[in-house]
């Protein structure tokens, strides 16, 4: 599953960051293997998303978290 | 004894410029750094005695010299070694703040980790033991609640106290650095490398934070509840258009406009006189006179009366932006604004162009990259900036009366549609290359510090009037001179000035659009003044006096302009000229900040040009159909 594919309310946890332009700044903002990354909400037309993430929140457009491979946790 | 210099460093939204003016309060300059448009502000406080020097560094969440603002903050501590460096963390978002700590720490450089807003972070359950986090970095902590004087005082008898000689990274910090040096020697791809870094600070950073801070879940926050409001489904678009509704009335109904107006009409009426009876008490010559008040005056007067407008338009944005709201503006809007290209953070500046288009212009600044930044900067002229109003007002109501309201708001859209179009094709060609992108911290609601939106406000609405005013100073000059003289000296008449030359000579640019007169030709080039202008020189030309160009007068205008200009336009090359002054060249306060603000005149002069075409273009092709339609 990707972060795209993530209902709202879900904990995950990523599994792998794919390339991207934004590769590199999503992991510097905290987005790495491991880490734990709840869905918060999504903006009122569905794009971007907004997840929280080691104890902020950060939105970013889903065509980017297309990229982020996770596993359900919770 | 020798200055002491302090450099602040701190990620976006964690107070860093309420502590920088709690510590320096005025006492501050605000510069450019070179080559880019990022503020460079320093204060200067002197604290027992103790002379000290505050740098504030921009907010970055690292240092990988990938934007402005790190390259500048890389460059800074490089190469000015400052004797301390404070890096103020939001204690209740702790573990990305420490990234930036940490690769300040490899680069060797000593630092005081100052926890701000811990109330923040003891109401959202977070409890930081500083004295463990301290040793596990071996530097210096202390904690600041943002606006408390008290606290702050206590950072600066850190300052006082510290010797940073005698901290010393812990073994843990100094195992991390070598095992960085390590990867960096390594024959890694610079990605690699760069990811294989990100994981090992995290790596130290998560067994700092296991170590020194505990967590306990409080149900959901403040802000949480908030968004549920103002960023969730179906309430989010009426609330923000709400809020941008009363930003607006706030603007141009209730205080800025007003404002501006009462200071215009001082400065047009009461200051005028009284400058002209100075003059002719001193026994000034004639000449003198009027460049001073039909020049000079009128000119800069101009430029002053837009400053109660740009103050609250700049004294609002700072303070949405303080409250977080802004980012939640750009998160709800950015699927509409990607499809032009932009991305949502552009549609703030892009509002402020329906009122004035220099503070939307500067407002681009905010945009994280070069081609949202330029493409907003390029677009605005094409809005219906309020100056433009009149201009609409007038002609709708002379030549639509039963449909003047619809051709005014028709103008509206159309000003919307190019500029949407102008967006895309710049998209596909100048910045082809430039990916926007859109990653954006969504920081928690807070109330902000009135000192920091106060001195944000100022510093804006000061730039505008130092960079604007010196250009249209120069310009007002040169309009007066252009109006008042001819090849053989000065003239009483405007027909025969300078100016009707110029008329003329642009009406040819006009003779396929139906208006090809030498005064709408003047009209057209003292427009590029201020819009203003386009409506106070047809009536000097035509003659019919005082006029007023406020838009809500304008059935009385267009009646006193009747008979006159029911001459010169046509329905079809009325609604031609309007299409035109809608679109056109921007007023030259406008060029001015796009010059400060592009930084350079290469696109000021594109941005001049390109609208001069694309109106050009847009007009003709409106005034052939409205031919053709039978106007």
């Amino acid at each position: 599953m990707t972060l795209k594919d993530a209902k709202t309310g879900m904990t995950v946890k990523i599994i792998s960051v794919g390339e991207s332009e934004l590769k590199n700044r999503m992991m510097t903002m905290g987005l790495i293997p491991g880490t734990k990354v709840r869905i918060l909400r999504s903006a009122p037309l569905g794009d971007p998303i907004a997840i929280g993430v080691r104890s902020y929140n950060l939105s970013l457009r889903k065509e980017d978290a297309k990229k982020i491979t996770v596993e359900q946790v919770a | 004894m020798a200055v002491l210099s302090v450099a602040l460093t701190g990620n976006p939204n964690v107070g860093k410029s309420t502590i920088f003016n709690e510590l320096t309060g005025a006492r501050q300059k605000i510069g450019n750094w070179p080559g880019v448009t990022v503020d460079k502000k320093v204060g200067y406080v002197k604290y027992k005695n103790r002379a000290i020097s505050i740098m504030d560094l921009p907010g970055t969440y690292s240092i990988n010299a990938r934007s402005p603002e790190e390259q500048i903050v890389t460059d800074y501590l490089t190469g000015e070694r400052p004797d301390i460096v404070v890096d103020i963390i939001d204690a209740a978002n702790i573990e990305r703040n420490l990234f930036l700590t940490l690769q300040i720490m490899e680069m060797g450089i000593p630092i005081i980790l100052d926890l701000n807003m811990m109330d923040e972070a003891k109401r959202a359950g977070v409890t930081i033991n500083m004295k463990k986090l301290g040793e596990a970095f071996g530097m210096p902590v202390v904690e600041t609640v943002g606006r408390s004087s008290k606290s702050i005082r206590k950072l600066l008898d850190v300052f006082d106290s510290t010797v940073m000689e005698s901290f010393h990274p812990s073994s843990l910090i100094e195992e991390h650095v070598a095992k960085v040096n390590e990867v960096k020697e390594s024959n890694l791809s610079e990605s690699e490398k760069d990811e294989k870094l990100i994981e090992m600070r995290y790596a130290v950073i998560d067994q700092i934070v296991e170590a020194s801070v505990v967590k306990n879940h409080v149900g959901s926050s403040l802000t949480e509840k908030i968004d549920n409001v103002l960023a969730n489904g179906v309430l989010a678009l009426p609330m923000l258009l709400l809020i941008l509704y009363l930003m607006f009335q706030i603007a141009f109904t209730w205080v800025g406009q007003p404002a501006a107006d009462a200071l215009g009409d001082w400065i047009g009426e009461d200051f005028t006189d009284w400058a002209n009876d100075a003059m002719a008490a001193a026994g000034v010559s004639d000449w003198l006179q009027s460049l001073i008040s039909d020049g000079i005056i009128a000119g800069v007067g101009n430029v002053v009366n837009f400053v109660p407008l740009i103050f609250t338009l700049f004294f609002m944005l700072s303070f949405l932006d303080g409250t977080g709201y802004m980012a939640r503006v750009a998160f709800v809007l950015d699927p509409i604004m990607r499809r032009v290209g932009l991305t949502g953070k552009g549609i703030m500046p892009l509002m402020m162009g329906f009122g004035c288009g220099v503070p939307a212009i500067m407002g681009a600044r905010a945009l994280d990259s070069e081609k949202d930044r330029m493409t907003s900067i390029l677009i605005t002229p094409f809005l219906t900036c309020s100056a433009k109003l009149p201009i609409l007002a007038l002609f709708a109501a002379m030549f639509f009366p039963d449909n003047a309201a619809n051709v005014v708001f028709a103008m509206y859209v159309l000003g919307v549609v190019v500029a949407i179009v102008m967006a895309k094709v710049l998209g596909l060609t100048a910045f082809k290359d430039k990916g926007a992108t859109f990653l954006l911290e969504l920081p928690p609601y807070r109330i902000p510090a009135m000192k920091t939106v106060l001195l944000e406000t100022w510093d804006k609405g000061k730039g505008y009037l130092v960079k604007a005013g010196t250009i249209i100073f120069a310009m007002s000059v040169m309009i007066w001179f252009l109006s008042s003289y001819n090849f053989s000296g000065p003239t009483e008449d405007m027909d025969t000035s300078f100016l009707a030359y110029i008329g003329n000579a642009l009406s040819y640019l006009f003779v396929f659009h139906g208006f090809s007169s030498w005064e709408s030709g003047a009209a057209i080039f003292t427009g590029i003044a201020a819009k203003e202008s386009v409506v106070s020189t047809m009536g000097i030309i035509y003659g019919v006096g005082e006029i007023s160009t406020e838009a809500e007068d304008a059935v009385e205008t267009a009646a006193a302009f009747q008979g006159n200009m029911s001459a010169a336009f046509t329905a079809a090359s009325a609604l031609a000229f309007m299409v035109f002054s809608q679109l056109y060249t921007p007023c030259m306060t406008a060029q001015g900040t796009t010059k400060q603000e592009a930084g350079s005149w290469k696109w000021m002069f594109f941005s001049a040009g390109y609208t001069f075409v694309t109106a050009w273009v847009v007009s003709l092709i409106v005034y052939w159909i409205a031919v053709a339609c039978g106007l």
